[in-house]
């Protein structure tokens, strides 16, 4: 064939191949693995959950549609009572807890400090530690007669005279999960805000020495607001994750001395499985999805991007 | 207002020593530029003024007061930082207010001194604009409106133009230089930029390898460059390098011969190894000279760069000779030329030292 009798054109695609450069097919079959693991593993136990929350199943027994009957037991039931304030008061506590100190380390570890990798990798251990392994060794800790504590307290500084009964009385264990979940909370908060320490560029603080700044103005001024958009992610996830713990408060109490120390999650567990009442124990873990959506919530509004994040970057 | 004065000054970062005794005087009221290849130690001297950095040995005085051991704030200096260190969260106008309020000046004199600040920058408009929402160059303005709205008595600056594109660079050299004409403060000025120490200092020290070269005016750098480094580094095109000996009273190299610079007894420094430096706008076409062989003409108008070779001659560095004339020129590459240098503003260097010989 001479170039004169040459015309640029083209078989037509097979229908397959048409098929496939069709938009809306691929993006239906590109998403159809990812939508169906969630549908199959995500959506369908939750849903299952929710309806469960509103019949009387019991475990070994199907249970009958009974509308709102399950909260309305609840909102009566001293216990539940107990565990939703027990759940806020524990996830206040420790969050506030939890960065106050990790703030602290992570300014500490962000100075120049000898051992520094060591020091950092140290930190990271309890988060390292399964939590039901730091739950037992905390048990033991926490243990009327072989605790550590109270027997530096009485042996060894003659501070006390009595070894301290840590987990008996509903104060006393409240506190003492307070400081087994501070423990192991600290090092995500720390690592994290540390991570976010360094994003922020020392010549900003070279700026501030010579605007006058003394310490803590920098920290007031500089560190701080800058800070606020990592601290707000890490603060969300650290409430979320306290306010759903579980294994810590069922491996060291298991809910008591007297059902005084459950969190909501422990106690939906402990009525759903142990005590065989499943819809009660769906009602329960339901009734922590609208707090769950507030802090969720909240993130979002606090990540919003900040007025003074907007723009372009390129210095 | 005040003199700076830096008095055989040394640092070292552990081991290394990486300034190795620099001295340098500026005068009250002085635009001085520090320039010199990057790593040389620029910044190091000038965070060291500031207090940035402590000082290992000498002495360091702003005004009649020795710093070496006064805090950063008490200096009573000012620092635009090369990538600007624009605080992120605040707004134009809180960025230039911050040193103020930190020293809780009443809010009259806070916006007075800003409002001036912005005034003579040009950045009243955008007063409520975040650091980002500008462009490079107005970052740039605010971060010399936190210097101003200081009063300090020493302006310092860190490569404040290498982050602009080129035509941005060139009317920001302007400004700045227009800026210290009103406001008159001492300035010392950090660039890698020999054009920019050219066009805007009042002095230039030429620093290279933790050591001052040389510590002079720009056209006096560039006239008499006391040394082979100061020679090469001042002048774009750089200055053409023939690497020879002197034999009677001529510059020999090959079989290329040169006049001496006049005022040179040839006789005193016979056979030992010389370099002779020419710029290139010190060439002339007299039809009568040495022959080069021309390789690019690139006529700008208003003069015509030829880059060409010595047939024999031996050069250092570049193997290729620049010549600038203000003729235009006809020949095209591989004719030849016939050129010849001023004797009157040639350089003679020793090659082993380096140091100027006439
Ligand atoms: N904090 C530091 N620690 C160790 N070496 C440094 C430090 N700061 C600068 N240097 C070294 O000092 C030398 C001079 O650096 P600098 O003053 O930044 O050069 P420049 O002239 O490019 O501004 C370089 O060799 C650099 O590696
Ligand atoms: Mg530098």
């Amino acid at each position: 064939m001479d170039a004169s009798t040459w015309a640029p054109s083209r078989a037509r695609p097979s229908w397959l191949a048409r098929l496939f450069d069709n938009r809306i097919f691929l993006i239906c079959i590109c998403l159809f693995p990812a939508a169906g693991l969630l549908l199959a593993f995500l959506t369908y136990p939750l849903g299952l959950g929710i309806w469960l929350a509103f019949t009387d199943t019991q475990i070994g027994r199907n249970g009958h549609w009974i509308g709102l009957e399950n909260f309305q037991y609840l909102i009566t039931d001293r216990v539940f009572i107990t565990a939703v304030w027990n759940t806020m008061f524990y996830t206040a506590v420790a969050t506030v807890i939890k960065f106050a100190l990790g703030l602290w380390l992570a300014l500490l570890l962000n100075e120049h400090i000898p051992f520094k990798s060591v020091l950092r990798a140290i930190i990271l251990l309890p988060y390292i530690v399964p939590t039901v392994l730091s739950a037992i060794a905390f048990w033991w800790i926490y243990d009327p007669q072989f605790s550590i504590i109270s027997y530096v307290l009485v042996n060894v500084l003659h501070w006390r005279d009595t070894y301290v009964d840590f987990l008996g009385t509903p104060w006393a264990a409240r506190w003492s999960l307070i400081a087994a979940n501070v423990w192991r909370g600290i090092p995500f908060v720390a690592i994290t805000l540390l991570a976010g320490l360094q994003t922020i560029s020392p010549s900003l603080y070279e700026a501030a020495l010579l605007d006058g700044a003394t310490g803590w103005q920098k920290f007031r001024y500089i560190t701080s607001p800058l800070l606020m958009p990592i601290l707000a992610i890490v603060m969300t996830f650290s409430v979320l994750f306290t306010f759903t713990d579980f294994q810590l408060v069922y491996a060291i109490t298991r809910g008591g001395p007297i059902n005084s120390t459950h969190l909501m999650a422990t106690l939906a567990f402990q009525r759903a499985i142990p005590g065989a009442q499943l819809g009660e124990g769906s009602a329960i873990a339901v009734a922590m999805i609208p707090f769950l959506i507030f802090a969720t919530l909240f993130s979002y509004f606090a990540l919003s991007r900040r007025k003074w994040q907007q723009g372009s970057d390129n210095d | 207002m005040a003199t700076v004065s830096i008095r055989d000054v040394r640092k070292a970062f552990g081991s290394t020593e990486v300034l190795h005794g620099v001295s340098v005087d500026v005068a009250d009221g002085e635009f001085v530029i520090l320039v010199g290849p990057s790593g040389c130690g620029k910044s190091t001297l000038l965070r060291m003024i500031a207090g940035l950095e402590n000082i290992t040995r000498g002495a360091i005085a702003i005004g009649e007061r020795v710093v070496n051991n006064v805090a950063p704030k008490e200096r009573d200096i000012a620092m635009v930082f090369q990538n600007y260190a624009l605080y992120p969260h605040m707004t134009v106008r809180e960025n230039m207010a911050f040193s103020l309020m930190l020293a809780k000046a009443p809010k009259e004199v806070i916006e007075a001194k800003v409002g001036r600040a912005a005034d003579i920058l040009g950045l009243a408009p955008y007063l409520a604009r975040y650091p980002r929402q500008l462009s490079g160059g107005q970052r740039q303005r605010v971060a010399m409106g936190r210097a101003i709205v200081r009063d300090p008595q020493v302006f310092l600056f860190d490569e404040p133009l290498s982050n602009l594109d080129a035509k941005l660079r060139v009317q920001m050299r302007a400004e700045i230089k227009d800026l210290h004409q009103r406001l008159g403060t001492t300035t010392v000025y950090v660039t890698h930029d020999q054009i920019e120490a050219m066009t805007m200092a009042d002095k230039i020290v030429v620093m290279n390898g933790g050591n001052v070269e040389q510590f002079g005016a720009p056209l006096e750098l560039y006239d008499r460059p006391v040394n082979l480094f100061v020679a090469g580094f001042i002048g774009s095109p750089a200055m053409n390098f023939v690497r020879g000996q002197v034999e009677g009273e001529v510059f020999r190299s090959g079989a290329v011969a040169l006049p001496l610079p006049p005022g040179l007894r040839g006789a005193a420094m016979a056979g030992r190894p010389v370099v002779y430096g020419i710029r290139p706008e010190h060439w002339r076409l007299d039809g009568q000279g040495i022959a080069a062989t021309v390789q690019v003409v690139e006529p700008t108008g208003s003069e015509t760069q030829v880059i060409c070779t010595l047939s024999d001659a031996r050069m250092l560095g570049e193997t290729r000779m620049i010549c600038a004339f203000r003729e235009r020129i006809t020949e095209r590459p591989g004719q030849e030329l016939r050129i010849s240098p001023d004797p009157a503003v040639v350089h003679l260097f020793d090659e082993a030292s380096g140091a100027r010989l006439n």
